[in-house]
């Protein structure tokens, strides 16, 4: 099997020996500091876009927030005016976009329309929810995902390789929605022998007391939900550390490893993983950005009070502040992630120091 | 690149499992600090006796009697705080409540409200006439705290106190004075959040303090709402220690949750979900006279309050035998069999059924009975004639064809519109239907650039508001603004009964005028009732033994108006806590399921890392 490798610098270079860390050390620094300061402007870039885009996007939406907030309520012309002027929508869009950007700058999200709160509080009050599941099942998709496609690329061919690439792909297809209500059916109310182990939805039970019951109860809550995400996400780091890795498997140095009478399993860890495990990092980073403005569909179907959910609700009034500032939050965790990932990179894999 | 090492994977996998309890830890802390909150108050009355549980996908905008704005906020104020008077369980009219008695002057402009003796707030201080005052004063002058009930005081020129008794001035008479839904609030409590009036929630000190029949003891946005029992209730203590509020996202999951009994009431629940419930064990269902109307609304072209016009409505819809042909059209039978999976009435008055002090009825002569015969003969007697291909056209050559809005988050919407698009066919209209989200619903009708649009409005016990939303006055100030009416209706008659109705303090002559105003709906047919849905509605029978509906004998226990279901609801004897006995037999299996899975793991785990390259080749 011959396999072209991306054509880096370093390429011809032997894999990094066990002892990469030192090696590492005594290159100098990982990281550049040209290198550092021009990532770190980029996504400085890149936010100072989103915030000017955040403002426009959301007023494309259609839909007025003074009807969908005042509809069935008995209001009189005058009222809706207030309201109107209350909310500064009825400034020109030039004007209120100045008081957006002045507000924002000064670090201030505004206020929801319909929940009378500060928009960084309700953000609070949801992020960890979003993060407790989304993370959790994200580090767990990713570490199961990336442990059994090295597997199966190791074995490819295999029979567990078909089969594991198989039913990753069919829980990757499967509707989250759906696959959340068997879930649900068969785990929480409990089906023929199998009694119903986990709640229904939400996150906590209301009449729990105690730091180790609460805990507990968390937790139950929690593995429904997270199995769903973990079904449906996994199947990508399988995927990707599969593919990445094969191109690996034909590499000459994998042939001098082996050569030289390595076990089977330091020839993988040492060698070979290490060089395919950049884009399964990409991913995970990537991922973890996206996580923060969670699955809609997963805390929709287990009721779980997370960020994904209030945006939906910010969405069809149009909440215009909390639709601004979850834009702004959501897109500021994903460039946070990336910029966390191109700074590792050169750390993770010597070749990238060099380009 | 080190590589990881046996010892160094269990600490990866350790790292992995504290993160995720790290994670837990700010969210259970949350919840933590709402449960020491309730606990102070059931250190008093440690958590035991008996809880009904109530499913809600509803969400809270605000837990202040000032903003919340929402359905299930406002129906929690009633649990939590006495209004002035409410609403009786058997036939809906105005009942004693905060107010023990009231009287009218001659010239209907004072009304004189008895405050009850002896109740008191859930914090030990007496319930005055002060508070009542007070509160109204408060939305009469600021604003933001007229947010959400303002419109009930807008007609107040004065609110004075004297001696136990609250005197309200008018304006000019107002004869829904007994249909303030304006929760009373503590003056001694609340004087103090008067400068943030428009941000305070009332979601951060709890218990809090009222004088329903409930108190609120916790809340945790899109989790869960709790209340206790309030013991000195003057009508008496509710049957149920406390009542909890879970909140779902998903209807199936509610469904579900009930049918294990993590919960004891669900709401709102399709024909699907209703039937799949009918028949289980230890549960009940009802089925009720929905509060609700569901029409097709045409548009009239739109108007603005001065009479100029804007949008492009089709101008064949200002001609009323084109209206009611459309009407002849549509078998409102069909659509209460099909879409409502037959639960539901067919459609007719404007003020829904349940409601029978104002419900109206046409005739049989009179009403738009499913005839496509006499709908023919309507649209050729306005000009409006057949071509070739059965298709009509109007008097200057142009097709004659509708475009049919609706609401995405409506089901039903969609699947009328199929059968409308059918039967309008068959007379010879053509039409085209959107089905869109709520924004661009609302954006389209307040544009006026719609023919057919379909149409839900809630009713309340007393029908001015859905009757007060079709007057002239209501239609937008400035073209393609938002406005408070609903369909740029515009007809003096109808405006000259509307103010007949408010003025009229004799209930049986008000129902009259009433009615008067949902037949000369009817005839215009600008806003056509096609039918009534019905309120599906299931509960645990092994937990609620009882609970009274509104109205009686056949109503519905959620959505009332008043606390009945949920103050009159007694547990059932005898019933079992099975939630909580299998708890050891949980624990037990996934500790099982725990060793089985992580053993195997290891076992697996070592065995490969000890494989070499010779021993796969």
């Amino acid at each position: 099997m011959s396999i072209s490798l991306p054509a880096l610098p370093d390429a011809a270079t032997p894999p990094p020996p066990p002892d990469g860390a030192a090696v590492v050390r005594r290159r100098g620094l990982a990281i550049s500091p040209r290198y550092a300061a021009g990532r770190i402007g980029g996504a400085a870039v890149s936010m100072l876009a989103v915030v000017f885009i955040g403002f426009f996007l959301f007023r494309i939406v259609p839909g007025d927030p003074v009807r969908a907030m005042t509809r069935g309520r008995p209001v009189d012309a005058d009222q809706l005016a207030a309201l109107r002027h209350q909310f500064g929508i009825d400034k020109p869009l030039l004007s209120q976009f100045a008081d957006y950007a002045s507000r924002v700058a000064r670090g201030d999200l505004g206020t929801s329309y319909q929940y009378k709160s500060s928009v960084s509080a309700l953000i609070g009050s949801h992020v960890w929810p979003t993060v407790y599941l989304v993370g959790t099942a994200t580090v767990i998709a990713a570490v199961l995902g990336i442990r059994i496609g090295i597997r199966s690329a190791w074995r490819h061919g295999s029979r567990a390789d078909r089969a594991n690439s198989g039913i990753a792909l069919v829980l990757w297809s499967m509707p989250t929605f759906w696959l959340g209500l068997i879930l649900i059916v068969v785990f929480s109310v409990g089906f023929g022998p199998i009694p119903g182990l986990f709640p229904t939805g939400g996150m906590s039970a209301p009449d729990v007391h105690g730091f180790f019951p609460v805990v507990w109860d968390h937790l139950r809550h929690l593995v429904l939900p997270c199995l769903t995400l973990v079904a449906v996400l996994y199947a990508q780091y399988l995927l990707t550390m599969r593919a990445t890795l094969l191109e690996e498997l034909g590499a000459d140095y994998l042939t001098t490893a082996r050569a030289k009478g390595l076990r089977d399993d330091d020839v993988r860890r040492r060698h070979a993983v290490p060089n395919a495990m950049l884009p399964a990092v990409t991913l995970v980073f990537l991922n973890l950005g996206t996580a923060v403005s969670g699955s809609i569909l997963a805390e929709t179907i287990f009721s779980w009070p997370g960020l994904g959910s209030l945006f939906y609700e910010a969405l069809t009034v149009p909440d215009l502040p909390l639709l601004e500032g979850l834009f702004i939050f959501f897109a500021a965790a994903v460039i946070v992630m990336n910029l966390l990932a191109e700074l590792l990179y050169p750390i993770l894999d010597p070749r990238v120091r060099t380009t | 690149m080190s590589s990881p090492t046996p010892r160094r994977r269990a600490f990866a996998l350790a790292a992995v499992l504290a993160g995720a309890a790290v994670l837990s830890a700010p969210a259970a802390s949350a919840a933590g600090r709402a449960d020491a909150a309730r606990s102070a108050l059931l250190q008093q009355a440690p958590v035991s006796g008996q809880t009904l549980t109530v499913a809600t996908n509803g969400s809270i905008d605000s837990l202040s009697p000032f903003l919340a704005q929402r359905a299930l906020p406002t129906a929690v104020h009633r649990l939590m705080y006495d209004f002035l008077t409410n609403y009786d369980a058997k036939d809906d009219h105005a009942i004693d409540a905060l107010a023990s008695k009231w009287t009218t002057s001659p010239d209907k402009l004072t009304w004189t409200f008895t405050i009850r003796d002896g109740m008191k707030w859930s914090d030990g201080q007496p319930v005055t006439a002060d508070d009542v005052a007070w509160t109204y004063n408060l939305m009469m002058t600021n604003d933001d705290a007229a947010t959400a009930n303002g419109n009930f005081v807008a007609n107040f020129s004065k609110v004075a106190v004297d001696g136990g008794n609250v005197v309200i001035t008018l304006k000019q008479a107002q004869s829904t004075m007994l249909a303030l839904d304006i929760p009373i609030v503590p003056k001694h409590v609340w004087e103090s959040h008067v400068a943030d009036i428009g941000k305070f929630n009332n979601d951060t000190q709890f218990p809090v303090v009222g004088d329903g029949p409930f108190i609120l003891t916790g809340y945790q946005k899109d989790q869960y709402l709790t209340l206790d029992a309030n013991p000195n209730y003057w009508r008496g203590k509710p049957g149920f220690d406390h009542l909890v509020f879970k909140f779902y996202k998903d209807a199936d999951a509610e469904v579900e949750a009930l049918k294990k009994g993590e919960v004891d009431f669900v709401y709102g629940l399709t024909p699907a979900q209703y039937d799949s419930l009918k028949g289980q064990s230890n549960i009940a269902t009802n089925k009720a006279p929905g509060k609700r109307f569901y029409a097709l609304a045409v548009n009239p072209g739109a108007t603005t309050k001065d009479g100029q016009a804007f949008g492009d409505g089709n101008p064949a819809l200002q001609n009323q035998q084109v209206r009611q042909a459309i009407m002849y059209a549509v078998d409102t039978k069909t659509l209460v069999a099909k879409t409502l999976g037959g639960y539901g009435t067919v459609g007719g008055g404007y003020i829904p059924p349940i409601f029978g002090t104002y419900h109206w009825d046409p005739d049989s002569a009179g009403a738009y009975s499913y005839n496509p015969d006499k709908a023919n003969q309507l649209l050729d007697a306005a000009g409006y004639k057949k071509g070739s291909d059965g298709m009509r056209t109007s008097p200057d050559g142009k097709p004659l064809s509708f475009r049919i809005l609706g609401e995405t988050n409506r089901p039903d919407d969609t699947q009328n519109a199929a059968y409308l698009t059918e039967w309008l066919k068959a007379v010879g209209i053509g039409s085209s239907t959107t089905v869109v989200d709520q924004g661009k619903l609302g954006d389209t009708e307040t544009a006026g650039t719609f023919d057919l649009a379909f149409d839900s409005w809630t009713v309340n016990p007393d029908p001015d508001y859905v009757l007060s939303i079709q007057q002239c006055d209501l239609r937008p100030k400035t073209a393609g603004k938002s406005f408070a009416g609903d369909d740029f209706i515009c007809d003096k008659d109808y405006d000259a009964l509307y103010q007949k109705q408010i003025t009229e303090y004799d209930p049986a002559a008000r129902a009259d005028d009433v009615k008067q105003m949902e037949q000369k709906l009817y005839s215009d047919a600008y806003i056509n009732v096609l039918y009534y849905a019905n309120a599906l509605e299931a509960y645990r029978s092994d937990v609620i033994g009882s609970w009274d509906k509104q109205p009686q004998p056949e109503g519905a226990y959620w959505g009332q108006d008043g606390y009945w279901a949920f103050w009159s609801a007694k547990p059932a004897s005898a019933s079992s806590s099975s939630s909580s006995s299998n708890t050891g037999l949980v624990v037990g299996i996934v500790i099982a399921v725990v060793v089985v899975v992580g053993g195997g793991g290891v076992f697996l785990m070592r065995r490969r890392r000890t494989a070499t390259a010779e021993e796969r080749e």
